[in-house]
């Protein structure tokens, strides 16, 4: 899948995501991920149903969700970009292309485009460390990035309007 | 017959195109009326031979690299598929390749040989050999044999993981938990990913192993959300083990049980942190805890808990089949076995390269890095990720063991090394070293939290050239603090690659004041 799931809020589908796991032992991180691989982020109303379910007040919900940096409360653009920040990638030329990602996009981390069609997230390692700079899309790694093969990743993430894979 | 092709198939090679290239491959045999089976593999880990394709002949497997989508032409050409053939990328015999042929592959024997997936490979390869050796002894003799064999965790703490399972085995309670650590979070790492996506049985078979040692029924691995193929293939492996009893609750008919199950972290780097990790798969804000009591006494859900990386649960199956002796065998002084050393950023041939420990960090950087990859001259290397130091030339001839990094102010950790070139910033190295430490401290100790803070703005001081002296004295004054104050490793090292920049490389922090040169003197 190269672009995230982006389905509009049902709260039903989000109900029976809940029952499914939420006998788990510790069964907080797996329900917040199924909803976020649903709906692409954790909406208030989630947390609403989350709380009551797993016996947690909404603070608590909360308080797990921002700690953690993979999740987001509020809905991205249809690609999520995440740039390798770490040092392997910085060895390789990493904050240039950091900075020519922002300039390029004209936004910063965790900001999406104007036309929603790119989200800008740093991330800190992607395991792809002999051949850096790495930027993953969806589930897709890009290795050995430049300006230039970034400014093509993005034209055809921009132009690729239908969900594709 | 078909001849077999094979096309890697772990992240880094699918990042150099290794998909569209197995696709064309296919098409190209289907236009000319080839029969080529193509196979796809794990990786050998000689990354920058990636996409590495292999060719099965009689005389063992013959390689080609690495292949872009635009050399397949001249591949057919040639008809690579025949094996020896005359082209310029040829490699000749796999195995005859020095980078790989030098290598002790103990934990790595089949990554890049076997399918991933495929059980039968995994058994034909020497898999599920331990499991039943382990079955047929009891719980106190697996435990002995994991002592002996001198494991110790390589995770980064090397702490002896025969002691820790002795620990957890003495425990008693109604509920025990097998825990693997795969939150490889250290940059210039891979040999966990390496693991569960090229031989992803193996692991299962480890902590299967580690279950029947130490009473434990319920395993989980703690698997970090950037590594979404890993997840894949355990999740795989994982159901074709308990379809094949060797997962639930008869493996092998022997009335023993062992349950397994992946959940994913969520990007946090402290949850490599056992405590923290705990939390985490407890479902709650992975807050780091006060030991003791230890996770082995009082772990996840307060059971006894043995938590071990991916690396140490890995090296269980070979210490089970070979016997103790094999692995303690080899490597320096305390460090026994092997440690699978990975090259990474500004490297010219990076990858995975396993290795009994003892060899010089400059050996593994120039006879199997081979340098630079930009061929620039090497200046600075961080060595354990980025809570590691930065070593100068002058300790490149430390030899790959921990008692020796140690005694350099050095970690070997979980052995990953980072190449740069003499274009580094060591001043802007040392503020990302406290920056990452601002976005990664769990919050619960104040010089972890605060100090990084403190942290960068003192170096963006220092960098400014505002009171620099006064300000370096300040810096090291906090980074003693944060050593001596901070209640786990991320607060605790995170002044490591600070102060040895500041140590080895302090002219680097005042060169864009103005009178730099006066300065550095005094630095």
């Amino acid at each position: 899948m190269s672009t995230l799931g982006s389905t509009p809020w049902q709260a039903d589908i989000a109900r029976a995501i809940i029952d499914e796991l939420k006998h788990k032992p510790g069964a907080l991180l797996p329900i917040l991920h199924a909803i976020q691989d649903r709906f692409a982020h954790i909406p208030e109303e989630a947390v609403a149903l989350i709380a009551p379910a797993l016996r947690l007040s909404r603070a608590e919900v909360h308080g797990v969700i921002s700690f953690y940096h993979h999740f987001r409360t509020r809905a991205p653009g249809r690609h999520v970009v995440e740039v390798c920040r770490a040092e392997a990638c910085q060895a390789q030329g990493s904050r240039a292309l950091e900075a020519h990602a922002k300039a390029a996009l004209g936004i910063d981390y965790h900001d999406t485009s104007a036309d929603r069609a790119v989200t800008l997230e740093p991330v800190y390692c992607l395991g792809n460390c002999a051949c850096g700079p790495s930027v993953r899309v969806g589930d897709e790694i890009h290795a050995r990035m430049t300006p230039a093969r970034f400014d093509a990743l993005i034209e055809r993430l921009r132009t690729d309007t239908l969900e594709v894979k | 017959m078909a001849t077999r092709i094979y096309v890697p198939s772990d992240t880094t090679a699918k990042a150099l195109g290794a998909d569209r290239l197995a696709q064309r491959i296919a098409a190209l045999a289907a236009r000319q009326g080839l029969e080529l089976e193509i196979v796809r593999n794990g990786t050998r880990g000689l990354y920058w031979l990636e996409p590495l394709l292999e060719v099965d002949t009689a005389q063992g497997r013959v390689g080609f690299g690495p292949v872009e989508e635009q050399d397949l032409e001249s591949l057919f050409d040639a008809e690579f598929w025949q094996g020896d053939v005359t082209h310029p990328l040829a490699l000749g015999l796999v195995e005859e390749i020095p980078y790989l042929r030098r290598q002790q592959r103990f934990t790595f024997a089949r990554a890049g040989i076997t399918d991933p997936l495929s059980l039968d490979d995994y058994r034909a390869h020497g898999g599920y050999r331990g499991l039943p050796n382990a079955l047929a002894m009891a719980a106190q003799q697996i435990v002995d044999e994991v002592r002996e064999s001198g494991l110790r965790g390589r995770g980064g703490a090397a702490f002896p993981t025969g002691i820790k399972w002795q620990t957890v085995l003495d425990a008693p309670a109604d509920q025990k938990y097998i825990v693997c650590n795969a939150d490889e979070g250290d940059s210039g790492t891979f040999a966990d990913r390496l693991v569960m996506e090229c031989d992803p049985f193996m692991l299962i078979e480890g902590m299967t192993i580690a279950g029947l040692a130490v009473g434990a029924t319920q395993g989980y691995i703690y698997l970090r959300s950037e590594y979404p193929l890993a997840q894949k293939n355990l999740n795989a492996a994982i159901a074709t083990a308990y379809a094949n009893n060797l997962l639930g609750d008869d493996i092998q008919g022997s009335g023993k049980r062992f349950d397994l199950e992946v959940r994913m972290g969520a990007g946090a780097y402290i949850c490599g942190e056992e405590t923290s990790l705990l939390e985490s798969l407890e479902g709650k804000r992975g807050l780091v805890r006060a030991k003791p009591p230890l996770p082995a006494i009082v772990g996840l859900f307060g059971k006894p808990t043995v938590v071990n990386n991916v690396l140490s649960l890995a090296a269980v199956p070979f210490i089970l089949d070979r016997g103790a002796k094999a692995y303690a065998d080899v490597g320096m002084g305390r460090s026994r076995g092997t440690l699978p050393f990975q090259l990474a950023g500004n490297v010219k041939q990076g990858g995975l390269v396993e290795l009994a420990f003892g060899p010089s960090l400059r050996e593994l950087m120039f006879d199997f890095g081979g340098g630079t990859r930009n061929g620039r001259p090497l200046r600075a290397v961080q060595v354990g990720g980025p809570l590691g130091a930065y070593l100068p030339e002058s300790q490149w001839d430390t030899p790959l063991d921990y008692e020796a990094f140690a005694k350099v102010g050095a970690v070997l950790g979980h052995g990953g090394v980072v190449m740069f070139d003499d274009t580094v910033d060591m001043g802007e190295q040392a503020r990302f070293s406290m920056e990452f430490c601002v976005a990664e401290s769990c919050g619960k100790c104040t010089p972890c939290r605060i100090g990084s803070t403190r942290g960068v703005e003192v170096i963006d001081r220092i960098r400014a050239g505002e009171n620099v002296e006064a300000n370096l004295e300040l810096l090291s004054d906090l980074c003693e603090t944060m050593v001596d104050g901070s209640l786990c490793a991320m607060g605790g090292m995170t002044p490591f690659p600070v102060q040895s920049a500041m140590t080895h490389f302090g002219e680097d922090f005042v060169k864009n004041t103005s009178n730099a040169q006066a300065l550095a003197q005094e630095v």
